[in-house]
Formats: C-alpha cells, sequence, structure tokens
C-alpha cells in the first residue's frame, strides 16, 4: 500500500501533504492552546495578566492565586465534596451495574429477553428533567450527596458493555468450575472477577470521568450552595459573578488576584483529568469501539 | 376425564416445581439482580410513570391522586403560547447548523488525518484532538468566558486590533449561534474522528490498488473509493444526530446564556428547566419535556426509514 502511495506521488499529492501536515499541526496546537494558557496565567501575577494580552510562559513565576484558592474554605470544601462524591459514586455505580450485567448475561436466567427489552426501553425512552427531579423530591434526597449519585447508578450503555463482555467469557471455564465443586456465588468471585479486571477499570474510568464533570444533577438537586461540588462553584466564580466574592472569604488584608483565581480554579478542576488523560485516551477510544460494534 | 385434569395439574404442579428449583439453584443469580431492578424501577420508570402530570394540574402536597386532571390544558398553553414559535426556531436552528457545520468537521478531519503516514506526528495529533472531549462544559464555558470576555478576553483584544472594533461576543446576540459552534467543534470534533477513523481502516486495500492502476489521484481515490467506504458510517451517525436534534445539549447552552441573549439561546432544554424549576411549573415542564422526546423519537424512525428507502442498512 505504502509502496503504490509513493511510486503514484504527483507533484500536486505532495503539496497536499505539506498543507496538511500544517493544518493539522496548527489544529492540533489551537486545541491545547487555550489550556496551556490559563496553566501559564495561573502562575502569573495579576499585574500580568491585565497587562500582557496573551502568553504561554509568565515572565514571573508566582503561586499566589493557588495560595489565595487553598486559604479559603469554599474551595477546599467544594473539591473534597468533588472527589468524595466521583469515588463513592464510581464505586456505587460499579457496584449496581456490575451485579445487574452478570445476570443478565446468563443463559439459563428466565425472563432473560424480557429484562432485556426493559433495558433497552429505559435508553430510549425517559420521564425526563422533571418527572426525575420530583422522583427525587420524594425520595428525600434533595441536598444530599446521594442524590448525585444514585440516580445514575446504572448506564444503561456501559451496562449492556459489560454484559457483552459477560457473555465473551467461554462457557467451558464456568464448567469446568462447576465440575470442580464451584458453588454460583464462587463461580462468580473466582472465574468471573478476576477475569473482569479490564473491564472494571474500563467503567471506573467511564464513571469517574461522568461524576467528576457532572453539571446538571447539582444543578437540580442542590439547593443549599455550602453542597455545591467543583463545577458548580467553577461557573459562579468565572461565569456568572465576580472571583473573589464568590469564595466569599473577607480577608481585608489580602487582595485577591481576581483574575488568578478564575485560571487557578479552572486548572484544579481538569487536573485529575489531565493525570488520568494517558488512560482516558487508551480505554474510551476501545470503549466506544466495542459501543458502536454492537450497536 | 378426571384422569386428565388430574394429569395437567401435576404436569403445572410439576413445572412449578421445577421453576422453584431452577430458582433455588440458581439463587445468586436472582438476588444480584435485585439492586439493578430497583434502579431501574425506582430511577428510570417511575420518572416515566410521572409524565402523567403533564395532562394535570399537578400541586405537589395533593399529589398524582389529588391533582386535577386537564387534559391537553398544558400542551395548548405551550403551542398557543408566546414561547413556542421562539424556542423551535431557537433549537431548530442550533440543530441545523450542528448537522451543517460540526456534524462534518470529524468526517474531513477523520478523511486528513487518514492521509498522514507519520505514525508518530499522527499520534501527537490524535492525543491533542481528543483531549477537550474529556472536560466538562463547565471548564468550556469558563475558558470561553476567559478568552471572550470585553475587559480583558485575548480574542476580544486581537479582533480590537485587526478591526478596530469591540465584539461583546457574550452577550451579543448575534455572536451567541457562532460561539456556540466554534465551542461544539472544539469540544468533540476529534473526538468524532475516532469512529470515522475506524470505519476508514476498514475500507478494502484492493480498491485501492485497483483504483490507482486506473490511474486515479488522490482525491479521485478519496471521492470514489474512500468516501461510499465508510458511507454506511456517516449514514449511521446522521441518524443519531437526527434523533438528538432536540436535545441541544442543556449544561452548554445554559452556562452560555446570559439576560442579554436569552432571545437567540432559549431553546427546549433550558426552557424545561426554567419552567420546572425555577418557576416550579411542574406540569407543564413537564408536557414540553414529553413534546420534545417523542418528537426525537419520531425522528430517529423517520430518518431511519429515509436511510432505508436510499439502500442503507440504518440502524434497524
Amino acid at each position: 500500500m505504502n509502496k503504490l502511495h509513493k511510486m503514484h506521488n504527483t507533484n500536486a499529492g505532495r503539496v497536499f501533504d505539506v498543507f496538511n501536515y500544517i493544518f493539522l499541526g496548527i489544529f492540533g496546537i489551537i486545541m491545547v492552546l487555550p489550556f496551556i494558557y490559563v496553566v501559564a496565567g495561573s502562575f502569573s501575577t495579576e499585574l500580568e495578566l491585565t497587562t500582557r494580552s496573551f502568553f504561554i510562559w509568565p515572565h514571573t513565576f508566582t503561586a499566589s492565586s493557588y495560595k489565595y484558592i487553598f486559604s479559603t474554605n469554599t474551595f477546599i470544601r467544594s473539591l473534597l465534596i468533588t472527589i468524595g462524591v466521583t469515588v463513592i459514586g464510581t464505586l456505587v455505580q460499579l457496584f449496581f451495574s456490575f451485579t445487574f450485567a452478570y445476570p443478565l448475561s446468563r443463559k439459563q436466567l428466565k425472563g432473560r429477553n424480557g429484562l432485556l427489552n426493559f433495558v433497552i426501553f429505559a435508553m430510549l425512552f425517559s420521564g425526563g428533567m422533571i418527572p426525575t427531579y420530583l422522583v427525587v423530591k420524594g425520595l428525600g434526597l434533595l441536598d444530599s450527596y446521594w442524590a448525585l449519585i444514585l440516580p445514575l447508578a446504572i448506564s444503561p450503555f456501559n451496562l449492556m458493555i459489560i454484559k457483552n463482555f459477560f457473555q465473551e467469557i467461554p462457557v467451558e471455564l464456568e464448567e469446568c468450575a462447576k465440575m470442580d465443586g464451584c458453588t454460583e456465588a464462587g463461580i462468580l468471585v473466582r472465574v468471573f472477577l478476576p477475569l473482569s479486571k479490564p473491564m472494571i477499570a474500563t467503567m471506573s474510568l467511564f464513571y469517574a470521568v461522568g461524576l467528576w464533570n457532572d453539571f446538571m444533577s447539582p444543578l437540580l438537586y442542590m439547593n443549599d450552595s455550602t453542597k455545591w461540588p467543583i463545577q458548580l462553584l467553577l461557573r459562579q466564580i468565572t461565569v456568572s459573578s465576580s472571583a473573589s466574592t464568590a469564595l466569599a472569604e473577607y480577608d481585608p488584608s489580602i487582595v485577591p488576584p481576581e483574575q488568578g483565581i478564575k485560571f487557578a480554579v479552572i486548572v484544579v478542576a481538569t487536573l485529575p483529568i489531565l493525570m488520568f488523560y494517558p488512560f482516558l485516551q487508551k480505554h474510551f477510544a476501545k470503549g466506544m469501539m466495542v459501543g458502536s460494534v454492537k450497536g | 376425564m378426571q384422569e386428565i385434569t388430574g394429569k395437567k395439574a401435576s404436569v403445572k404442579n410439576s413445572k412449578f416445581k421445577d421453576t422453584l428449583n431452577h430458582i433455588r439453584q440458581n439463587k445468586v443469580l436472582y438476588i444480584l439482580l435485585i439492586p439493578g431492578l430497583l434502579y431501574f424501577l425506582l430511577f428510570k420508570y417511575a420518572p416515566m410513570a410521572g409524565i402523567v402530570i403533564a395532562f394535570q394540574d399537578y400541586v405537589p402536597y395533593l399529589g398524582i391522586s389529588g391533582s386535577q386532571w386537564v387534559g391537553l390544558d398544558n400542551f395548548r398553553q405551550l403551542f398557543l403560547g408566546n414561547d413556542f414559535i421562539r424556542l423551535l426556531s431557537n433549537t431548530l436552528i442550533i440543530a441545523l447548523l450542528n448537522i451543517v457545520i460540526v456534524f462534518p468537521a470529524p468526517i474531513v478531519l477523520a478523511l486528513l488525518l487518514n492521509e498522514i503516514r507519520g505514525q508518530i506526528f499522527k499520534k501527537c495529533v490524535q492525543s491533542s484532538i481528543y483531549l477537550p472531549h474529556f472536560l466538562s462544559w463547565t471548564i468550556v464555558a469558563s475558558l470561553s468566558t476567559i478568552l471572550l470576555s470585553v475587559d480583558s478576553g485575548v480574542i476580544t483584544e486581537l479582533v480590537q486590533k485587526f478591526t478596530g472594533q469591540t465584539v461583546n461576543f457574550l452577550s451579543d446576540p448575534n455572536w451567541f449561534r457562532p460561539v456556540i459552534i466554534l465551542q461544539s467543534i472544539w469540544k468533540e470534533c476529534g473526538w468524532g474522528t475516532i469512529i470515522y477513523l475506524a470505519a476508514l481502516s476498514g475500507v478494502d486495500q484492493e480498491q485501492y490498488e485497483a483504483a490507482i492502476m486506473d490511474g486515479a489521484g488522490r482525491f479521485k481515490r478519496t471521492w470514489h473509493v474512500t468516501l461510499p467506504g465508510i458511507r454506511s458510517t456517516i449514514v449511521v451517525m446522521l441518524i443519531l444526530k437526527c434523533g438528538s436534534i432536540l436535545n441541544t445539549g442543556f449544561d452548554q447552552i445554559y452556562l452560555m446564556t446570559n439576560s442579554l441573549n436569552r432571545s437567540v439561546a432559549d431553546v427546549f432544554d433550558t426552557y424545561v428547566y426554567t419552567m420546572g424549576i425555577t418557576n416550579a411549573a411542574y406540569s407543564y415542564s413537564t408536557a414540553v419535556g414529553l413534546f420534545k422526546s417523542v418528537v426525537g423519537v419520531a425522528l430517529v424512525m423517520l430518518t431511519n426509514k429515509i436511510a432505508n428507502l436510499l439502500g442503507e442498512d440504518g440502524l434497524y
């Protein structure tokens, strides 16, 4: 293929290649440029941020923006809330998804087709925002952290991926285990659980990113602003009001770096995504392919 | 006669016993079903049942059983009200721009990436263009606000330098849609290439070789071999897109809306939120949501039908 390509590379083709490389190179840089600017800005002084327009390297390095946001209770609290909801939420989601996917993948389960249709219908049609809100409200979950977790406990799409994964595990393994006197529960713990480690890793990432980035659930269910996760605080700081009043720390001796705060909060809210990005890229691309192949 | 009924009864009895035995043998399976079943009933099917309040004048303290039935009054209020035309046109314009501009972007990008033969360069570009997909809309909105703000935004300053005009990207209603479209391209266009790149790698190599033998240049090969090769993928993606045409993306629109651009920003999703949560008009907003999802399901079926008529496989 490559040989053939080379053989027939005309001049027009070469010109195209050059432009293609340049275009994609620039495009790739534009994608990350805003973020590089924000990182640079978060480490620069307030003066530099207001006088220089665009830079990717600050003249004077300072961590004062970070020092400020980590000195406020509001910021630390909402960061801890997000971390807590993400960790506990991911565990809850893994538990609900895997326990439901396993029986659904077993052929001997009676009423299996009915159950699958029950799941697929919920993928196609939903009650919508307000009826779901009323159910959450009716359960007394408003202003409870569980409202950010339980309504999202199973993603039907992920559930189907896990179910298909379980189905691909050879039946012989299960039969062998049975011959050796393994009980149904033993098969699950000793055969299926160790084999599904990569699937558990993929699903943890899927769910954790979703929870970390979730904006709509806290917007709907959390009226109490002292219980806001970082995404809501971020919106308040950058989009709707001034940064220092959103953090609401009234210490007259410190002049808060108004612009720097915004930059620093964005960086902190993105940090976990960046830290796990190599894994994310690999697992998400794979998960997307699985989903698209199975329809 | 008696014998037959006796037999029937014993067959029934043994069937029941079989089922009982089956459940006893596989009791772990059935126990494991419980949490998931509860989840679906509580958070998926109970809200579906809750849709009935769209046909009521729902009052929270009276509950569904105590509230008054009003038939189609809420829908009448929606269709005859002042907001409907504005909502529909805002939603449709954004949806149309999404299909015409945002949808083809990853296809073009994937075709360009496919022509790159330097693997390291390709990997670098891919890593960079996939990244925005993982960021939340809150981050995207924050970055936009910083870059586009009137007093210190980098892009605003650049535009000012070149044109001498100060454009208020964030509150000028004329700029709302371009900003939304650019955000969508920035966030999802790179990630969207994955599915097309996979389809491209499946295009029959022999056809390329035959095309080369026939003297077809690279553009001709792309037009006559590559694009037809990924046509069914494009059709499936287009159907999915059309089905979600009314889902303009709550987070993005909500975050970019302010009091100055509301006239072009209000779409069904954000309207449901404002009416339902802020104004507590539960029945009315549920009716709006129901209208939206029914149209959505109808659109998926319609586009699928059209795809079938055109000789494509479609979704089903």
